[in-house]
């Protein structure tokens, strides 16, 4: 049973490079019981799509 | 008879003897970029200074190397790319001067203002952000964004940005920084909960936002 430190971690790590298919299987129960760690997953994927806007939007928000 | 364009740059003694004249326009189009070229190295570099240096590397390179950008249909999009070498070139360059005692990461300590109970599950659960969607077009939270960036500390920022911005992989981020794959997966860590809780604070907190 995965603590949720642990969860952060992987969740973290799943952005870097591929799983294996019993992290998976340990997130997506997780996932089931924990919605802070659900909101975490959210929140970090959004995290890199608000650096892909940054990235190309600088031009945009030069000051 | 071509006529160099009033550029500091372009007096830079190199330039007239190894440049041969070029069409007006590309040099000009090239000159178009070089504020969006400066926004993306200083973000990555975090010093004007140095992300001058790398622009202008990147400037003179295009400039000589015009055929390479012929067929490509984005120039912004070329000249990113050459930038985005220079960058890792400046970043190898500073890591190899960097002490070992420099390190401002001891990657036993991972908590950066986020906290988990002796049991490692949540002292305080982490809420769900409200439309957080509709954040990514607010200029205002980009600038949060950038902030939060600016907050973390140079090393995990670092590696952060060059995974999140120049979109290296992992294994070439431990490259370039001679650090283990596992301490650079507890950097990553570390930058993201960090700029969850720090955008938590600044953006998506209850009574945070305007």
């Amino acid at each position: 049973m995965l603590t949720c430190k642990e969860v952060t971690r992987l969740i973290s790590q799943g952005l870097d490079r591929e799983l294996s298919f019993g992290e998976q299987t340990a997130l997506r129960v997780h996932f089931v019981i924990c919605r802070g760690c659900r909101n975490v997953n959210r929140q970090l994927a959004f995290l890199r799509r608000a650096m892909q806007r940054l990235s190309s939007a600088e031009n945009e928000t030069g000051r | 008879m071509y006529s160099f364009p009033k550029n500091r740059y372009l007096y830079n003694g190199a330039c007239h003897d190894h440049f041969k004249p070029m069409p007006a326009d590309f040099r000009s189009q090239i000159e178009g970029q070089r504020a969006y070229l400066l926004r993306f190295a200083s973000l990555q570099l975090r010093s004007t200074e140095a992300a001058e240096d790398v622009v202008q590397e990147t400037l003179l390179a295009a400039l000589a190397g015009e055929s390479g950008y012929r067929g490509q249909s984005n120039l912004r999009t070329w000249l990113t790319g050459i930038l985005k070498h220079k960058i890792v070139d400046a970043i190898r360059k500073s890591s190899r001067e960097m002490a070992a005692g420099a390190f401002d990461d001891d990657p036993e300590i991972e908590s950066l203002g986020y906290k988990f109970k002796d049991n490692a599950h949540w002292a305080e659960r982490p809420a769900a952000w409200s439309d957080p969607d509709s954040a990514l077009e607010q200029k205002q939270f980009l600038a949060a964004l950038e902030k939060c960036l600016q907050a973390l500390p140079a090393r995990t920022a670092q590696a952060f940005l060059m995974r999140e911005h120049l979109g290296l992989g992992t294994d070439e981020i431990c490259k370039e920084l001679s650090i283990t794959a596992t301490h650079c997966w507890v950097l990553l860590y570390r930058a993201r909960m960090a700029l969850r809780q720090c955008l938590e604070a600044g953006w998506f907190g209850k009574g945070a936002k305007g």
